[in-house]
């Protein structure tokens, strides 16, 4: 396997809403700052690669406009994912593997702002005999969250302790959307938004964009002092039904923290895409991860939940506080799909 | 196929060819920065292009630069007379339009912009239009310009000769729209990189 390292990441604030962007003017920070932090223009980028979906701002072909962000003149090799920019950084670094390219930018961005996100969510569930009944994205994180209490695995406290503590990391993350710091216990006097589930159980809706910046070998230490070198990385599926899972364990997260090798060495960070705080804690027992790992230092997709971008989000928030000296090693996941269906898991690594 | 066996309750019945889940979702769609600025210019009956430092002159203004990957903060108010640079006539009845058929649909490069618009050509009958064909536009009457481009009602022609030598947007060298620049197709000497100024030069068919 080429060593392939993430050199460079950029974000937006995120925001519940950004009426006054198109989606390429708020995207454009996010890539140019990926760029100029580490010196370098689209003129040295091998490949570009982004995720996002029409489907949530409502605008056909969305992502052949934003394109107009990157300069794709003289024409530019170049694909799109619509899922998470996660997704895409995976397909940037298969290319690079390929070794005929040393450098590739991802992006990945949402304005979930202009509809109606849990109900713009229900086309993506089974054309046929789900989609028809608009189960709302809540509505099966709260089925999810039920399976959870009831097979005793969990309490409402323990989401709540989630909660609590993610919008409390979120305080040090100056592009948080929801920080904030009450005890776990106060959030239980909330009433239900949809049960089990409360509103701090939930992930904001947000508009934003993030950009990643990869290269290869000795192009990434020439670029940077410490990369985050990508050790592993893999993403696993599963059905459809949710009637076909156990919804309170995660299956292909297991499978793909597995493959990734996150159990080959101590993890200091995990930073775990989980809008609900239920997911967080389906997603520590399957990754394995224990009490010595520092979980969503950011606050994690409880704190900003860019649809498509949280995702590649939690991989550059490792990779900067891997590049940053402040962890060693540690674990980025992505999920994409109702209740935890897709996941991929990499798993990040200084200079050693 | 393969053999399929039925439960019992499900043979003899109907099979479902097919089931129809209609399926609607309402936004609130946002123009952005670049374009609200155009459109705020329409209301005064300006068209003002937006271009990077640097840049072209791209009208309608949609954010970004593709070519330096820039956003076009610069405002650059272009002619309301411009060139037909292609067209099609349509003749057929579709949802949503409230056209008379046949009308003609047109791409047209507005003097000082380097990206044609599109719109619609009357005043003419449509077998008469053609690429050069010069063309102003029509406004709405004062009272009912709003932020849209329908506040252009049409274009109609100027009587003006046509401009023989068609400009490809973007090219600075006429020619014939459809041909290539010099009848020489595309190659990595005619496409220029604007950014770098790699690729091709003022001799050889990029730009100066």
């Amino acid at each position: 396997m080429r060593d392939i390292a993430i050199i460079s990441f950029a974000q937006t604030p995120a925001r519940r809403s950004v009426p006054e962007l198109n989606e390429v003017e708020m995207l454009m920070p996010a890539i140019h700052g990926a760029l100029e932090q580490v010196d370098m223009t689209i003129d040295d980028i091998g490949f570009t690669c982004s995720g996002s979906t029409d489907y949530l701002a409502g605008t056909a072909f969305s992502f052949v406009s934003t394109l107009d962000g990157v300069g794709p003149w003289p024409p530019i090799q170049e694909s799109h994912v619509e899922m998470d920019g996660a997704w895409a950084l995976y397909e940037a670094w298969v290319k690079l593997q390929l070794g005929e390219l040393d450098t590739a930018l991802v992006y990945a961005y949402a304005k979930s702002s202009p509809g109606d996100l849990p109900m713009v969510l229900t086309r993506q569930l089974d054309p046929i005999t789900v989609a028809p009944l608009w189960p709302d994205s809540v509505s099966l994180a709260a089925l999810q969250a039920r399976s959870m209490l009831d097979s005793g695995k969990a309490t409402e406290a323990d989401f709540a302790e989630v909660a609590a503590r993610s919008r409390k990391s979120a305080l040090d993350n100056p592009n948080a959307q929801l920080a904030w710091d009450r005890p776990a216990a106060d959030l239980l006097d909330a009433d239900y938004h949809v049960a089990p589930l409360r509103k701090s159980d939930c992930a904001p809706i947000t508009d934003g964009a993030a950009c990643v910046i990869l290269a290869a070998g000795d192009i990434a230490r020439s670029k940077i002092e410490r990369p985050a070198w990508i050790r592993g990385i893999d993403h696993r599926v599963e059905p459809i039904h949710l009637g076909l899972r156990d919804l309170t364990v995660s299956e292909s997260t297991r499978i793909a923290g597995e493959k990734a090798g996150v159990s080959g060495g101590a993890v200091d960070v995990a930073e775990l895409h989980a809008p609900f705080s239920h997911q967080e804690l389906i997603l520590r027992e399957a990754l394995g991860l224990g009490d010595d790992t520092d979980i969503n230092p950011s606050g994690g997709a409880l704190a900003a939940n860019p649809m498509m971008t949280a995702g590649l989000i939690r991989i550059g928030e490792l990779a900067t506080r891997i590049s940053n000296g402040s962890a060693n090693r540690g674990v980025a996941h992505a999920t994409s799909g109702p209740c935890l269906q897709q996941n991929l898991v990499a798993v990040l690594e200084g200079e050693a | 196929m393969p053999d399929i066996t039925l439960p019992e309750s499900l043979r003899d019945v109907e099979a479902v060819r097919s089931v129809r889940t209609p399926a609607q979702l309402d936004y609130q769609v946002v123009a952005g920065d670049a374009t609200t600025r155009f459109l705020r210019n329409i209301t005064k009956k300006r068209i003002v292009g937006q271009r990077a430092p640097g840049g072209r002159v791209y009208v309608p203004p949609r954010g970004a630069d593709p070519e330096l990957g820039q956003a076009t903060p610069i405002e650059v108010e272009v002619a309301q007379v411009g060139t037909v640079t292609s067209f099609c006539v349509v003749n057929l009845q579709f949802y949503g339009s409230g056209m008379e058929i046949p009308y003609t649909s047109a791409l047209i490069l507005l003097d000082g912009a380097d990206l044609s618009i599109m719109h619609l050509i009357q005043e003419i009958p449509a077998d008469q239009v053609r690429i050069g064909m010069r063309v102003e536009a029509v406004w709405r009457d004062d009272a009912d310009i709003e932020p849209t481009l329908e506040s252009i009602k049409w274009f109609r022609p100027t009587g003006e000769p046509d401009d023989v030598n068609v400009r490809i947007p973007g090219e600075k060298r006429g020619t014939g729209l459809g041909s290539w620049p010099g009848g020489v197709p595309p190659t990595e000497l005619v496409v220029r990189n604007p950014r770098t100024g790699l690729g091709g030069t003022a001799a050889d068919g990029g730009e100066d």
